[in-house]
């Protein structure tokens, strides 16, 4: 039975007959694309009796219809803000609307032993690799998972070998700027860190505001034995944006994944964080907050399974909304048999700024073994009365205390973002988001 | 500098003071003391421009202004600073940052220049010398963890570093041990001059032997009922309110 054929399913269908996708031609890729897509239409997008989209409602965006790809996202002029420096010798790769930007980007400069080739290129010169993550599906996709599967042209696939400890952090930015249609796009991604590799991330959305698109970012994300990923993303994009991300994390035996984010940007921003600590004494560690106003619409799940013995995960969550803003935050940890002398902890404190804002957040625990640590915690509640009184009693005008407050609220989570230019970036962008409408 | 007349003031539904009226002079310093429940805090709160705490009655005027229609963050700029009963908690919000963003706050208010970071820790470092304030206290989070006593010290210590024009000081003697109640009194009487006044709100004697009050008033049940000189303070030491209830019929006959 097909879901209804809405607006948005029409256009996505009629995306995938442009001829122009990379590899097509390749049977097996032909055929995972076409299954993909019908599987898609059958299922249509993911609905809120679905637990993990609960709060996020799509109905407005079934209705949209966007284009398959901007035509000129090649030649765009993109405005050097868009493109910060987060460390003076990071190596950069630029997708503008979806589009690779060699002229952007300076990922030949990564050192021996990395490797990074756009998902294009390596489906144009050697396929094959990738067979196994494009030509599968997989019990866990949802709707969106399903269109990436049926219509992602581009993507970074990175490998690091064993041993490389690549010291400059690699920056991959997502541009959005506006076109002549609003379009979608969908990036595949892999990043394989080898036995003792490590590597250092650093994911920016940045858009213009006032510019509708939607950006379906699917990845893979793979950490073999000691291997070591410090990721953080930044995410200011515009304020139309539709950005849907999902992530999929395996690491092996005492592999170690860092994860940061910083989420400000955006109409509906979704992430989707699976981490699979599936080796002995595996490591995630997250920390995030959003702060969102007008009505704009954040959607973080953190899902955590520990598979292996004594692994740990620990996740530290900010919220704030002001205006009409919706917040969710779903942290989910499982403690597969086997995982004895894991340890699990996923804290959540959300504030709300104005009566019409609102945060659901819903810890969960599932546990199916012995001997495991397993805590979570989350609130939600406003600002302190007593305290900004407290400051304003001292002169420091109402704004500014709320202000003041906000930030520091949030400002734990920018705790151990390396390198510390980094972190200031982070809080420079924070304290500017900070809504002007809470004077 | 200030004039209070016949106040009224309503919390949380329920009037709590019911006409006090007080007058305190540039160079003052006046003591209030009352039982427990009377309005003393309310007194200082109102001042401060707490919200919640609504004047249906009376006036309060400072320097000229009406007081009462001014926001709380106006009033510090004016020149008014509360010493809070319970100072609270603030994570998260590093101390000297704190008072940095307060003084330049009131500065800009004033239409002054703001202090640069070189500038103001040069103040600190002098305050936190004539103050004996504990150095330490000024890294951390703004009154977070301090004991009770830091907590008062740190209000003190605040106190010096804005130099208000009018100080209340609400128990700021409770919790202190007796070094500490010294240090602080002498950072009291340093900072008494011609242009300042004090209200300065204690259950305790002993904090009047060392800040030695001009003026000592009795709050009870939401108004003044006794004032006096230095010596009331002694008397009610000895006799408890008690005396101050059973004197104040006899005085309305005479
Ligand atoms: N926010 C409030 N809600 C309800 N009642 C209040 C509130 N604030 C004060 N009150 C009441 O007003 C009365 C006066 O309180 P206030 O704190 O001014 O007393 P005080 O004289 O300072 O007492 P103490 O010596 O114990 O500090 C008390 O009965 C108190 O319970
Ligand atoms: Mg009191």
């Amino acid at each position: 039975m097909n879901a209804a054929l809405t607006p948005f399913v029409e256009s996505m269908q009629d995306a995938a007959l442009a001829p122009r996708l990379p590899g097509s031609g390749l049977a097996w890729l032909d055929s995972a694309r076409a299954t993909a897509l019908q599987a898609f239409v059958q299922r249509g997008l993911p609905e809120v009796r679905n637990e993990l989209w609960k709060y996020t409602t799509l109905r407005a965006l079934s209705q949209r219809r966007f284009a398959a790809h901007d035509a000129e996202a090649a030649m765009r002029m993109v405005p050097p803000s868009m493109l910060p420096a987060v460390a003076g010798d990071a190596v950069r790769v630029v997708f503008v609307n979806g589009v690779f930007r060699p002229d952007l980007s300076t990922s030949d400069r990564l050192p021996e032993g990395a490797r990074l080739q756009p998902l294009s290129q390596a489906l144009r010169e050697q396929p094959e690799p990738l067979r196994f993550l494009l030509g599968a599906q997989d019990s866990e996709d949802d709707g969106f998972t399903l269109l990436n599967r049926a219509l992602a042209t581009e993507g970074v696939i990175l490998r690091v070998e064993a041993g490389t400890k690549v010291a400059a952090p690699l920056h991959i930015v997502h541009v959005g700027l506006a076109g002549e249609r609003e379009a979608a796009w969908h990036l595949r991604s892999l990043i394989e860190l080898g036995e003792d590799a490590s590597l250092d991330i650093v994911e920016h959305h940045v858009g213009e505001s006032g510019a509708g698109h939607l950006a379906n970012l699917v990845r893979d994300i793979n950490l073999r034995d000691e291997a070591r990923l410090g990721w953080t993303v930044v995410q200011t994009a515009g304020t139309e944006a539709i950005l849907l991300r999902r992530c999929d994390c395996r690491l092996g035996d005492a592999a170690t994944l860092d994860f940061h984010a910083l989420e400000l940007g955006g109409k509906l921003a979704r992430h989707e964080v699976r981490v699979d600590l599936a080796g002995a004494r595996a490591r995630f560690s997250s920390r995030g907050a959003f702060v969102l106003h007008g009505r704009q619409h954040a959607d973080t799940e953190i899902l955590v399974t520990h598979r292996g013995r004594d692994t740990v995960s620990d996740s530290l969550w900010r919220g704030v909304a002001d205006g009409r803003g919706r917040g969710v935050v779903h942290g989910r940890i499982m403690m597969q048999p086997g995982a004895d002398g894991a340890e699990g902890g996923f804290y959540n404190k959300n504030l709300l700024l104005s009566p019409d804002a609102e945060i659901d957040t819903r810890p969960a625990l599932e546990i199916y073994a012995d001997e495991v640590k397993a805590n979570h915690g989350a609130t939600v509640g406003q600002l302190d009365e007593n305290v900004l009184f407290y400051l304003r009693s001292r002169g420091i005008p109402l704004d500014m205390a709320r202000r003041l407050l906000v930030r520091a609220f949030c400002a734990v989570t920018l705790d151990g973002i390396e390198p510390p230019a980094l972190r200031e970036h982070c809080g420079a962008l924070l304290a500017a988001q900070l809504p002007e409408s809470m004077a | 500098m200030l004039k209070i007349e016949n106040l009224h003031v309503r919390v949380a539904g329920k009037e709590i003071l019911k006409g006090l009226s007080l007058e305190a002079k540039a160079g003052e310093v006046h003591a209030i003391m009352g039982p427990n429940g009377a309005g003393k805090s309310t007194l200082g709160n109102v001042l401060a421009g707490r919200p919640g705490y609504e004047a249906t009655q009376g006036t309060v005027t400072f320097d000229g202004r009406n007081l009462l229609e001014m926001e709380p963050e106006a009033r510090a700029a004016a020149g008014v600073f509360l010493a809070f009963q319970y100072p609270v908690e603030i994570p998260g919000v590093n101390n000297t940052y704190f008072l940095r963003a307060a003084l330049n706050a009131q500065r800009k208010a004033r239409g002054g220049s703001e202090l640069d970071s070189m500038q103001f820790l040069k103040l600190v470092r002098e305050k936190v010398r004539e103050m004996g304030m504990t150095p330490e206290l000024l890294n951390r989070a703004v009154n977070e963890g301090f004991s009770g006593g830091e907590k008062k010290r740190n209000e003190v210590f605040q106190m010096a570093l804005l130099e208000p024009r009018l100080a209340i000081l609400d128990e700021t003697d409770s919790g202190l041990d007796i070094d500490a109640l010294k240090q602080v009194a002498a950072g009291v009487n340093s900072l008494r001059s011609p242009e300042r006044a004090f209200l300065v709100i204690t259950h305790y004697q002993r904090l009047l032997d060392y800040i030695v009050p001009d003026f000592v008033h009795v709050l009870a049940d939401g108004r003044i009922v006794e004032s006096g000189d230095a010596q009331l303070a002694r008397e009610l030491e000895a006799h408890g309110y008690a005396w101050v209830r059973e004197r104040a019929p006899a005085e309305a006959r005479a």
